[in-house]
Parts: structure tokens; C-alpha cells; sequence
């Protein structure tokens, strides 16, 4: 098991240099290529030293690395320096480190130490505050330098918590919430409220047993539904009022593509361009033209999925898809199998944060999701995410190669 | 609880996976929209330069000059002083302002043609302002040029493509833009004389900067320079009849009767072939197209006439060799219903030919459609006339001869079935269709089949198709029809007593008296077209000399006369220039140089100017007249056949 999880760790870490590099080259970038396999080198190194590391020592020292993670976005705050807008790097002599991926390592220890400890249930509305004050303490610090995108990644906690015991109801308002919200986007928020009202009425008489149809459920039916229809009229308001510019316009563009064709509707045009011009089997390793020539921004980094679409086809970007599916799954299963709760809890925050990141960040370049600036798990250049997510993989590989001892001591 | 807990997980990751890989299945197989908005490769076209036309001596007939066309992009575009700039390229503020609009429709970020063709002089003077106005971009060019205003018709000319024409082309070849050959050479030889575009594919960054060629230029395709065409016209000859025609409406063919080049083709009136090669092309076109004796149109392969006598040659030639008559035959006036000029007595076909006697080929025709074993007149004139169409055909009448310009009159030969159409099975006789017997009737023939008609005379029989292009890329290269033989199947002997009696035609005949030619023997048959209105066409065909012919030639002079009166002259003239390299006939020759034959062309009605104010040197006539001078329209038949048939020389 273990040997098959490294082979696939290893084979997506193999893509991600061989990607990259490929770029640089063509981009006559020689600092990108090197520097990328130097993360790469160093996140060996990495491995090396985590699959060192006592596995015990991740569970005993969560709240440690969690602490020195806060501190870290404290102090982004203060000395970070400025990169497009967002003071989220810090400086170390020729290389910058971003905290807010390595806050995502410290959280999911730190959430999974606290949803496993045995005097906490997560379904008491006082331990969910609890969880949640955990997520949102570096949520917020990380908005606050200004990098959104990062700090959405931390809703990937959900997928821990709900299987952790958290009721179902909590996710599931989420997705509601993220389909309605995209819905009323495209339609007018009066379609949207009248298509709910019908709905609320078909459930209520043909999906709810006839035994339960008593003025209660409808009163109780009536307040969800009003609920989400208060919410829907009110998305046009949040999109106008609340977002900021620029992230207004990524929500705008996701509708209508045409809307800044200049900005970041450019973007997402030239990305799909790039994408659909590959065809079945691509044009062939280096030969992508729309991305070598600049045509996509940030394509070694948030838009890199353009290349592999370009250059490796349909073919070679569904099996990118199905590799990460692959992990994700593989993940998910190993942390099933785990008999130390902490182990599996840890397991689900990684492929909750992999599924995130694989979600939005494919979905973008498709055209498909907002616009946010995530980089793909272990494909994107750059080398706070590359070891983020090295560590964060290798970490529940740690805990899970320890699975067959901490079974005979249990 | 928590077992199922973990597959709404897997569900929720397979559900976006499926969704994705999906999505990408439609972006990247099923829709090609994006594919082909591609924009970091761009094709750029490389026009060659159109071949150029030689003359048979290796002169220069059309060549290319650089020009440069200028191209503006509108969202770039900022021009501060547009009077200063419409006065720089010389255009008028109103045309400023639609050219902008036009390039604007056709996209506000891509440059578009803006002024085509400044010459290399105003482009000097545009060039150096040009820095003060960003979006304004050049690019070269070419126009056609010709080195002397003569071939109008022949050439063609060159414009931009349709609408029409680029969605009728079979391969995509053509582009919204490009010239092409619209008539004439031009249009005949297009795929020769453009070459063959190239494309080159280069791969541009975001910013439009070239990043060299894609996939190493596998893809490109070298541009292929158009090949010259060598003509076999005679430059000199050409100008030279084109001056006998001044003042004249007609058209002039001359063609080598060895190999079927036609040394010169003239259509009169003609007008500037550089006219049509400038900016101001649509104007010019227009200004032609209104010009009542309708300059466009080429006479010499497009003009429907009747051959008038000199048809009888081939009369005579059909019914000799269906042994219908021999070579001694004589025929008196007697009987005919046509009436004859007064001329010596006859002794055979040559001294028929010699005075163009109209009852003595009444007969010969009578016997042509009569010569079987039918006693039923009409079922023996069908049979006849069966057996006439097919010896006539030989000789090229009634279909296209297949000369190298495009939109070739087809002509008439009327067959039995063309005559049972309108008169009904057993409904025509030989008295109906008497009329053919004389070049007159329902026969359509147009200048160029009659040229051929005197060098298949003069080759004693055969002919070669007559083309104007001898070398395509280098010379003495022919397309391949132009190297067949046709047989016209009329033996060879039968000739001799034609030529004679062309030869006696010139020397004491029908032939005014000027138009022999000192030292040279000229064998010409004079023919007259008539008209229902207006003078007579006067047509004259010769080749010369009698033995080893240089050259064949058919001349038309529209509403002149007889044709030994207007025709012949040109044509003797015509011949003297090519044989003998100069004609000493100053005086004649600048006599017909001078004759004006216009002022009798009647103006067709659809050509009429709507209001009277029109050209200056055209004599209106008193009121407009109806009948076309140069007859598109068949011929109406019937019972007025015989009038027409009264004053044949």
C-alpha cells in the first residue's frame, strides 16, 4: 500500500518538474526551471525528513505548528512583501515563502488533533464554534494580506468535518448555497425565487410522506425556501456591494466570458483557446503555441492545466484529471483504513484541500469557475505550494505507513 | 453513518471529475470554435507577382509596377488633421469618412485596405507624413501596366474579387481582396499568370512579435510566381490596326494560317486597357459601360454577325466535295430569285467566287440540298441540309472555336432541327431556307470564325484552333489543343478554284481597285452583312500571299457598306504592314485612317443615353432606332426571308 501511494506520489511529483520545466524552457526562463526542480529536490529532502520524524510527533505537535503558523501570518502582516497587491510573502535572502500554504498543513493537524480528541463531539454546537474558530482564525489573517483565494481553500475543511460527525445539514447549506448562488448568477433572481416556490410546493406534496404534511413542516418548509430565496435576490447585492472590484469582475466573466475581454475575461478566453486548440492528442510536447507565446498569463503557475490541455490533448488532460482523481480517492480509502482517528481525520483535511484546489483550479481554466488564484497540486510552478503539498501528502503517508504498528498496539 | 458518509465523498470528487473531464471532451474534440480562434499562429499570405504578357517579338505588352496600398486600423487610428490627410492621399473627406466606416464594419482591430494602389511617387510625398499618423499602416503591392494603350479587349483586365465570385470558386483559393483576372487573357490564363500563392505560418507572442516560424516552416508552402504568357500578337501589327479602325465600329482578326496564332485582334471602338488598372476603376468601368457604342464589348469573339458573301467559299467548297456541282459548274441568272451586280461572264466556281454572283450560289445550294435520291422536296432539303450542317461544322461554324478568351460567341449554323422547330416537320424546303446559300439568313458567325474560315482557305483545308497565348512560362509552349490539326474533310483540289477565283476577286472583282496590294498577291472575298436598318456591315476576308500565306484576316467594318469598299482597304492595308514590314501607301493609308464609319452605327435603344446630352462627337441619329447593330438575339425568321435576301452583291 504504502509502496503504491509513494509510486503515485512520486509519478505526480515526476509530472509536476516535467511540466514545469518544459515551460521554462520554452520561455528561455532558466530560473524558473531550475528553481522548480530545486523545490522539487528539496521536497525530496523533505520526505526524507518527514518519513524520519516519529509519526507521533505530528500529533503532538499540532498545536505547536499551528501556533507557529499564526505567527507566521502575523508576521506576513508585517514584513511581507508586496506581490500583486497581497502581502503574503516573506523574504528570505532570493526566496520568498508564502505562509498561507503551509497554514493549511498547520490547520489540518491542528483540526484533526482537536475533532479526534475523545471528549469532543463535534455534532455540540459548542465544539462546531470551536472547529470553526480554528479554521477561521488564519482564514482571516490570510484575507487580511489580501490573498482570497487561499484563504477559500480552508471551506476544504468541510470535507473533514462532515465525515468527522458534523451533521450533513452544514455541507450541505454550503453546496446549496454555492448551486444558488451560480444560479441566480446566470438567471434573473425572479426565475430563480419562482422556479424555489415550485419546488418547495412539488416536495411538499409529493416528496414528504403524507403523515408528516402537517402545518408545521409546511411552516418550516416555507422559512427554508424563503431563506433561499432572500438569498438569492440578495446575490446580485453581494456581488455588487460586498465583492471587490476585480473579484467582481471574475464573477461577471464566469457568466459572460465577453465581459472584460480585456482583463480577466482574457484570461479565461485565451485559457479555453489554449485548451481547445489541442484537440484530441494535442500538438505534441513543447509545441503548444498559445502558451508558449504568452497568450495565457500565469500559465506555469494558476493556468498551467492550459498546457497540458494544448500540448498533451484531451487525452493527456483527462488523465490528469484521473490521476488527481485517483489520488484524491486513494487518500480517501487509506483514511478509512486508518485505526488511528487523528491519521484519518488528517487523511480527509488532505483530499478535502486536493479536492479544492483540483475543483477550482481546473475549473477555471475551463471556464467553469470563478476565477481564483490557486495554484494545481503539485503541477503549478512555485515553491511555497510545491513543498505545502509535498508535506502535507507526505505526512498522512508518515501516518499511514505507521498504520501496521499503531494496529498491533491498539 | 460514517460508512456512507465517506461515499458521498467519493461521490462528490467522481461528480466534479466527470463534470471536467467531460467539459473537456466538448472544448477539445467537439467544438472547434476554440481551436480556430487560435491566435499565436497567423498565416501570412505571400502574393507572388502576376506574370507578365510578352508580344510575339519579345516585347513587352503588360508587366507589373510596385505600388503600395495603404492599410489602416481603426481602434489605432488617430488622425488630428484629417483635411491635411485626405489632401495627402487625395481623397475627399466624404470618401475618408466611408473608407474608415467600411474598415471599422469589417473589424476595428485588424488593419484593413484603406487607399490601393499610390504609385511609387505619391507614395514618396504619403511616406514621410505617414509617422503622424499612428494606425496607418503600407504594404506593397502591384498593378498591371501596359506599354501601349492597345488590346483592351484581348488582355482583360484585373480587379478585386466579388462577393459573387469568392462564394462561387470550387477550391478556396481566393481571399476577400485579391485580384483576379476578369476577362479576356487575364481571366483565360488566371491560374497560370497568378501563380501560386504561399502561405507562411509564424507564430506570434501576445504582443504580436514574431517568434519565427511554426513547426520549422513544415506547413508553408513557398509562394509560386505567376508565368509569363508569350503571346503571338504582333505589337506593331496590332497598333497598327487599331489606328486603321479609328473612327470605325468592327473588329479586325489576323491570324498565322500555319499555326492558328492570331498576330492581331482588334475590337472597335476600344478604349485604354490602363484605365481599368487604376484607382479609379469603377469609374472608369462605369463611364465605358454607358458609352452607347459599347467599348466593352469584344467584337472580334463576341460580336454575332452574318457572313454575307464571303460564305459562298464555303458553299462552293461543301457542294464540290458532295459533288453536287464540279469545279467548271455554270449557272445563269435565270430562275434565281436574287438579284446580281453587273460582272463579266462566268466560267466556273472561281469566276463565281471572283464577281460574287448571288444566283449562280442559289444554285449551287439548291443542288447542295437537292443532290439525293428524295423526290420529296422537303424530305430531300432535311437530308441535304443534314449533309450541309455536317461539312460546315467542320469548318468551325456554329460553336466555339475554343480561342483562348473567355466568353466565345457560340455563333449559328441552323441545322433540320432548328428549322423543323419553327416551321414544323416537311415545313421548309430548299425556297425557305434559300438564304444560306448567300451568308445571309440564320447564320451567325463572328470575326474570329471568319479568320479562321480564310486560313482553313488558305491552308488549302485544315486549320489549327486560333489562340493568342503560344508559350505559357516559355515560349513555344501551347496548350495542347492548340497544336491539333483540324481537317475541315473538303478535298484538297476543291481549293484551287476558291483560291483563284479570291485572287481574280482582288485583282478585277468585287475588291475596290486601292486595295490591291503592290507586289504582294492578296486572295480576298468581300461579304456584306445587312441590316434591317442602317447601312450594310462591310466585311472582307484575305490571306496573303497566294502561295505559302503568311498571314489570314477577317475584317468587319459595322454600317460602311459593301465590303469591298470598307473592309478591304483595312485589310489590304493590314496585310502590306505584316508581309512587307511597312506600307508605301501613305496616302491610302492615311485616307482610311481617317474615315469615320461611326456616325452610321446605330445606337442600340438599351444603349441610348437617357438624356441628350451625352457624347459629344456622336451625330444623334433623328430617332432612336431599334434594331441592334451587332445582332445578340437570333435572327427573327420568317416570311421577310426573301426581302433580305435582294441586295447581294
Amino acid at each position: 500500500m504504502y509502496a503504491s501511494c509513494v509510486i503515485m506520489g512520486l509519478f505526480n511529483v515526476y509530472a509536476a518538474v516535467y511540466d514545469p520545466e518544459d515551460q521554462t524552457k520554452l520561455f528561455d526562463l532558466a530560473n524558473n526551471a531550475g528553481r522548480q526542480l530545486m523545490f522539487i529536490g528539496t521536497g525530496v529532502l523533505l520526505i526524507i525528513s518527514i518519513l524520519v520524524i516519529d509519526h507521533k510527533f505530528w500529533e503532538a505537535f499540532a498545536p505547536i505548528i499551528y501556533g507557529a503558523c499564526i505567527f507566521l501570518l502575523l508576521l506576513v502582516l508585517v514584513i511581507g512583501s508586496n506581490v500583486n497587491g497581497s502581502r503574503s510573502w516573506i523574504k528570505l535572502g532570493a526566496f520568498s515563502l508564502q505562509p498561507a500554504e503551509f497554514a493549511k498543513i498547520g490547520t489540518a493537524l491542528m483540526l484533526a488533533k482537536y475533532a479526534v480528541q475523545p471528549n469532543i463531539n463535534l455534532t455540540k454546537f459548542k465544539d462546531q464554534l470551536w472547529a470553526a474558530g480554528l479554521i477561521l482564525l488564519p482564514m482571516v489573517l490570510i484575507l487580511a494580506s489580501k490573498e482570497t483565494g487561499c484563504a477559500l481553500v480552508f471551506a476544504a475543511f468541510m470535507v473533514m468535518l462532515y465525515r468527522e460527525g458534523i451533521q450533513g445539514i452544514y455541507p450541505a447549506i454550503l453546496l446549496i448555497a454555492i448551486v444558488l448562488f451560480i444560479l441566480s448568477l446566470f438567471f434573473s433572481a425572479v426565475y430563480v425565487s419562482i422556479g424555489l416556490v415550485a419546488l418547495g410546493i412539488l416536495v411538499f406534496k409529493f416528496v414528504i410522506p403524507r403523515y408528516e404534511r402537517t402545518r408545521k413542516t409546511a411552516t418550516n418548509m416555507s422559512i427554508i425556501f424563503g431563506l433561499m430565496i432572500v438569498f438569492v435576490t440578495s446575490v446580485d447585492l453581494i456581488v455588487k456591494y460586498v465583492l471587490q472590484p476585480h473579484q467582481r469582475k471574475r464573477v461577471e466573466v464566469l457568466v459572460n466570458p465577453k465581459a472584460d475581454p480585456m482583463g480577466i475575461g482574457w484570461n479565461v478566453t485565451q485559457s479555453k483557446i489554449a485548451i481547445g486548440s489541442g484537440r484530441l492528442w494535442g500538438k505534441g510536447f513543447l509545441d503548444g503555441t498559445q502558451t508558449k507565446f504568452n497568450f495565457v498569463p500565469a500559465q506555469d503557475t494558476d493556468f498551467i492545466f492550459c498546457t497540458i490541455g494544448e500540448e498533451h490533448g484531451f487525452v493527456g488532460s483527462a488523465a490528469v484529471v484521473l490521476i488527481l482523481l485517483g489520488l484524491m480517492c486513494r487518500i480517501v480509502f487509506l483514511a478509512e483504513r486508518q485505526r488511528n482517528r487523528f491519521a484519518r481525520a488528517y487523511g480527509y483535511c488532505v483530499a478535502g484541500i486536493l479536492f479544492f484546489h483540483f475543483m477550482v483550479n481546473i475549473g477555471m481554466t475551463i471556464g467553469m469557475m470563478v476565477v481564483i488564484g490557486i495554484p494545481l497540486p503539485f503541477f503549478s510552478y512555485g515553491g511555497s505550494s510545491m513543498w505545502a503539498f509535498t508535506i502535507l501528502l507526505f505526512i498522512f503517508l508518515k501516518l499511514d505507513a505507521q498504520r501496521p504498528f499503531t494496529l498491533s498496539r491498539a | 453513518m460514517s460508512e456512507k458518509k465517506q461515499f458521498y465523498v467519493y461521490g462528490l470528487f467522481v461528480l466534479v471529475a466527470i463534470l471536467y473531464i467531460s467539459r473537456l471532451l466538448y472544448l477539445q474534440v467537439l467544438d472547434n470554435t476554440y481551436e480556430t480562434s487560435s491566435n499565436s499562429i497567423k498565416a501570412i499570405a505571400d502574393v507572388p507577382m502576376r506574370g507578365q504578357i510578352y508580344d510575339r517579338n519579345g516585347k513587352l505588352i503588360v508587366y507589373n509596377t510596385l505600388v503600395y496600398d495603404i492599410y489602416v486600423t481603426p481602434n489605432k487610428a488617430k488622425v488630428s488633421d484629417t483635411l491635411s490627410f485626405c489632401n495627402l492621399l487625395n481623397i475627399s473627406r466624404y470618401e475618408f469618412d466611408s473608407l474608415m466606416k467600411t474598415a471599422r464594419r469589417y473589424s476595428p482591430v485588424k488593419p484593413s485596405l484603406f487607399v490601393r494602389g499610390l504609385s511609387k511617387e505619391d507614395f514618396a510625398r504619403v511616406q514621410d507624413a505617414m509617422v503622424d499618423y499612428p494606425g496607418f499602416e503600407y504594404q506593397k503591392s502591384s498593378i498591371r501596366t501596359y506599354s501601349a494603350p492597345t488590346l483592351a479587349h484581348a488582355l482583360g483586365y484585373v480587379s478585386e474579387i466579388s462577393q459573387k465570385q469568392l462564394d462561387a470558386q470550387e477550391e478556396p483559393y481566393y481571399r476577400q481582396g485579391d485580384l483576379v483576372g476578369q476577362s479576356g487573357l487575364e481571366r483565360f490564363y488566371e491560374e497560370q499568370l497568378r501563380g501560386r500563392r504561399g502561405v507562411r505560418y509564424v507564430m506570434q507572442d501576445v504582443h504580436g512579435v514574431n517568434k519565427g516560424p511554426w513547426k520549422d516552416g513544415e506547413l508553408d508552402t513557398t509562394a509560386l510566381a505567376g508565368q509569363n504568357l508569350y503571346t503571338s500578337i504582333d505589337l506593331d501589327l496590332q497598333q497598327y490596326s487599331d489606328s486603321l479602325m479609328a473612327h470605325k465600329a468592327g473588329a479586325v482578326v489576323a491570324i498565322e494560317p500555319s499555326s492558328g496564332e492570331i498576330l492581331a485582334i482588334t475590337s472597335a471602338p476600344s478604349y485604354d486597357p490602363a484605365l481599368f488598372a487604376t484607382r479609379e476603376f469603377s469609374k472608369n468601368y462605369a463611364q465605358l459601360a454607358l458609352n452607347p457604342y459599347r467599348p466593352l464589348l469584344n467584337r472580334a469573339v463576341m460580336g454575332n454577325y452574318r457572313p454575307g458573301s464571303t460564305f459562298k467559299t464555303v458553299q462552293a467548297l461543301v457542294a464540290m466535295q458532295e459533288g453536287a456541282i464540279g469545279p467548271g459548274s455554270i449557272f445563269g441568272h435565270a430562275g434565281a430569285p436574287v438579284k446580281c451586280h453587273g460582272h463579266g461572264g462566268i466560267s466556273g466556281v472561281h469566276s463565281a467566287i471572283q464577281w460574287s454572283c448571288n444566283p449562280y450560289f442559289y444554285h449551287v445550294f439548291r443542288r447542295m440540298l437537292y443532290a439525293n435520291a428524295e423526290k420529296n422536296a422537303f424530305k430531300a432539303s432535311a437530308i441535304g441540309l443534314e449533309k450541309w450542317h455536317s461539312y460546315v461544322e467542320k469548318f468551325g461554324f456554329g460553336q466555339r472555336l475554343g480561342v483562348d478568351l473567355p466568353s466565345e460567341a457560340l455563333g449559328k449554323l441552323p441545322d433540320v432541327a432548328f428549322y423543323d422547330k419553327i416551321y414544323g416537320k416537311k415545313g421548309w424546303k430548299f425556297s425557305t431556307v434559300a438564304s444560306l446559300g448567300i451568308g445571309e439568313g440564320e447564320l451567325l458567325i463572328t470575326p474570329l470564325k471568319l479568320a479562321n474560315l480564310a486560313a482553313t482557305i488558305a491552308n488549302r483545308g485544315w486549320y489549327k484552333i486560333p489562340h493568342l497565348v503560344k508559350g505559357i512560362g516559355k515560349n513555344d509552349n501551347p496548350l495542347p489543343q492548340y497544336k491539333e490539326v483540324h481537317e475541315t474533310g473538303v478535298n484538297r483540289a476543291y481549293f484551287v478554284p476558291i483560291v483563284n477565283g479570291m485572287e481574280m476577286a482582288v485583282v478585277r472583282g468585287t475588291v475596290s481597285r486601292g486595295a490591291n496590294i503592290p507586289d504582294i498577291v492578296m486572295c480576298g472575298k468581300t461579304g456584306t452583312s445587312q441590316n434591317k436598318k442602317g447601312k450594310d456591315h462591310s466585311i472582307f476576308i484575305a490571306f496573303a500571299p497566294k502561295d505559302n500565306p503568311k498571314i489570314a484576316i477577317a475584317v468587319f467594318v459595322e454600317n460602311a457598306g459593301f465590303g469591298g469598299f470598307a473592309a478591304a482597304p483595312v485589310a489590304s492595308l493590314i496585310i502590306e504592314k505584316f508581309v512587307k514590314g511597312k506600307v508605301d501607301r501613305q496616302a491610302y493609308e492615311n485616307e482610311w485612317k481617317n474615315k469615320n464609319f461611326l456616325q452610321n452605327v446605330i445606337i442600340p435603344k438599351s444603349q441610348l443615353p437617357k438624356k441628350p446630352d451625352a457624347p459629344a462627337e456622336k451625330k444623334e441619329p433623328a430617332k432612336p432606332k431599334p434594331e441592334a447593330v451587332i445582332v445578340q438575339t437570333e435572327v427573327k425568321v420568317g416570311s421577310k426571308q426573301s426581302a433580305r435576301i435582294t441586295d447581294n452583291e
